[in-house]
């Protein structure tokens, strides 16, 4: 078969780091139930360095891996670092997903910096907006 | 241990067609146009094999034409049904809101052309009464194309109720029967139908290849142009073997319908009564006019292709309606016309059996489906809104 590649069908079927943390210190939502595809990003922080990190997503197996993979790919990182991952960084690290998947690394990155955003807007963190992506208005799914 | 339950999307070969398929590749190589004797042997074959077809659905065997499947069958019966209507000023077309893309697509097509196409709604059960054609249908009114039985939630129309209305109104009645041959008993003359679509792989035939049934009086035009095959109506010379082997396969299906339909319909009432009891859980179309094989749900707070992915993984081959299984950005036309909500459409999963399936079977799904579900629950940030109470439950 192969939609996926194997390292998406790992993280698909042992995702890393699901769950949610209580108090978290910052917490992003992104996407939308009518599109099928919620993620949320749980953040736990100490000293400008993600301590922690969790995950839970409403979607497809892409949606789900894309998750997963971005928790491990921010955690123990510093807040600048785990803002430098792209969409493309998590489809790389993932050994790539079809074309029709793409939007899922690209909600991926989008929940991090939710998260982050979060995270800045609860503490008073002063940060240039223009760095953070509206999220989503809901309206319309994304095309890729 | 692998589990097949997507018999709607296609069936293993009987070994009946497969046996009665091979001589036509090994040795019965002819070309039934040819004048020789190698040629008319496959002649001969292709006769045999219209008869049987047309004995199933009680037709005579010049109203069978072979085409490539339902999908060519759909096209050429609708626009060439369109297209005779046009001629005597008709340009109405009534439908469904559920049909195959095989049909909706066609229809589109045909509305661009400047044609009015009516779908009706098919409610909250997904079907349509004979009372909703009659209200729809027009003096402009040139063809109603109505499926037999609705590919993804099981559905089965009132066909002969409709066919009626139609030849009382004498407009054109074309039926999508593709999930319905082989598997419930039809009568061409006695339903009233004048234009049928079937395909072989969807009752244990070889795939590539489906017929179309056009009754006497009824003018069918060609989709390809060529040869004088399938008496000028089907250009291209004909897929013996498959034609055989959907002959056989149909025949073989015919046989034994109704003992088949008792015990797949037993095992899809085990199926759907065990999956009711998932929570939050919803069957998908008609519970009493169902196909034998059908069992589909919608399980809220969880995405449709995730749960095919682990079902997989446990050796259970299902289907589902979301959208990320289709590639497109909406699920399920036919989800959302009996009213499923995107996010509780996007959740949908659909188990279609046949007589090869078996008791064991069904085990395996009650086992793992219930497990899949929960787990997926765990990770997902709409459940734990709908169990929280900050998200509505729908179902």
């Amino acid at each position: 078969m192969a939609l996926y590649t194997e390292t998406v069908m790992d993280h698909f079927m042992n995702p890393r780091n699901v769950g949610s943390i209580e108090n978290a210190e910052g917490v992003g939502e992104v996407g939308n139930a009518k599109c099928g595809d919620i993620m949320k990003l749980y953040l736990k922080i100490g000293d400008g360095v993600i301590t922690d990190v969790r995950f839970e997503t409403f979607g497809c197996g892409s949606a789900i891996a894309s998750t997963s993979m971005a928790t491990e790919m921010i955690k123990g990182k510093t807040i600048e670092e785990a803002l430098a991952v792209t969409n493309k960084d998590v489809v790389d690290a993932l050994g790539g997903l079809p074309a029709h998947k793409l939007h899922c690394s690209v909600l991926a990155e989008e929940s991090i910096r939710a998260a982050i955003k979060d995270y800045y807007d609860r503490n008073g963190i002063e940060y240039d907006h223009s760095r953070f992506r509206e999220a989503e208005d809901g309206e319309s799914c994304p095309m890729v | 241990m692998t589990v097949y339950a997507d018999n709607a999307a296609t069936t293993k070969m009987s070994r009946t067609a497969i046996d009665a398929m091979l001589p036509y590749m090994e040795s019965i190589y002819g070309n039934p146009s040819s004048l020789h004797s190698v040629g008319q042997v496959a002649a001969e074959a292709l006769c045999e094999a219209r008869r049987t077809v047309a004995e199933v659905l009680n037709a005579s065997p010049k109203e069978i034409y072979f085409t490539s499947g339902g999908s060519e069958s759909d096209n050429q019966a609708i626009r060439s049904a369109a297209l005779s209507g046009k001629k005597q000023g008709k340009t109405h077309i009534v439908s469904t809101r559920f049909e195959h893309h095989a049909v909706l697509h066609t229809l589109k097509k045909l509305e661009s052309e400047g044609f009015e196409v009516e779908l009706l709604d098919v409610g909250p059960i997904g079907t349509v009464t004979a009372e909703q054609v009659k209200r729809a249908i027009r003096p402009e009114t040139c063809l109603v194309t109505a499926m037999f039985a609705n590919n993804e939630i099981g559905s089965v129309l009132p066909i002969e109720e409709i066919g009626k209305v139609c030849r009382e109104r004498g407009v054109v009645f074309h039926t999508d029967a593709v999930q319905a041959a082989g598997h419930l008993h039809i009568d061409v003359k006695a339903m009233n139908i004048d234009m049928l679509s079937l395909s072989a792989h969807k009752f244990h035939g070889p795939k590539g290849v489906g017929a179309l049934y056009v009754r006497t009086g009824v003018k069918l035009l060609g989709l390809i142009e060529g040869g004088d095959q399938e008496r000028g109506k089907r250009a291209g010379t004909e897929n013996i073997p498959g034609i055989v082997g959907m002959a056989a396969a149909l025949k073989e299906a015919a046989d034994h319908i109704d003992e088949n339909a008792a015990k797949v319909s037993a095992l899809r009432d085990r199926l759907i009564e065990g999956l009711s009891r998932i929570p939050h859980s919803a069957l998908n179309g008609d519970p009493a006019n169902r196909l034998p094989g059908n069992v589909s749900f919608c399980f809220e707070g969880i995405e449709g292709e995730s749960l095919l992915l682990l079902l997989d993984a446990k050796g259970i081959c299902a289907s589902s309606g979301s959208a990320c299984t289709s590639g497109s950005l909406d699920p399920s036309h036919v989800l959302l016309a009996i009213g499923r909500p995107h996010e509780v459409a996007h959740g949908s999963l659909r188990l279609t059996l046949s007589a090869e399936n078996t008791d064991e079977d069904i085990d395996l799904i009650l086992r793992e489906t219930p497990a899949v579900v929960e787990r997926l629950r765990d990770m997902s940030p709409v459940w734990k809104d709908l169990v929280k109470g900050r998200r509505q439950f729908v179902l």
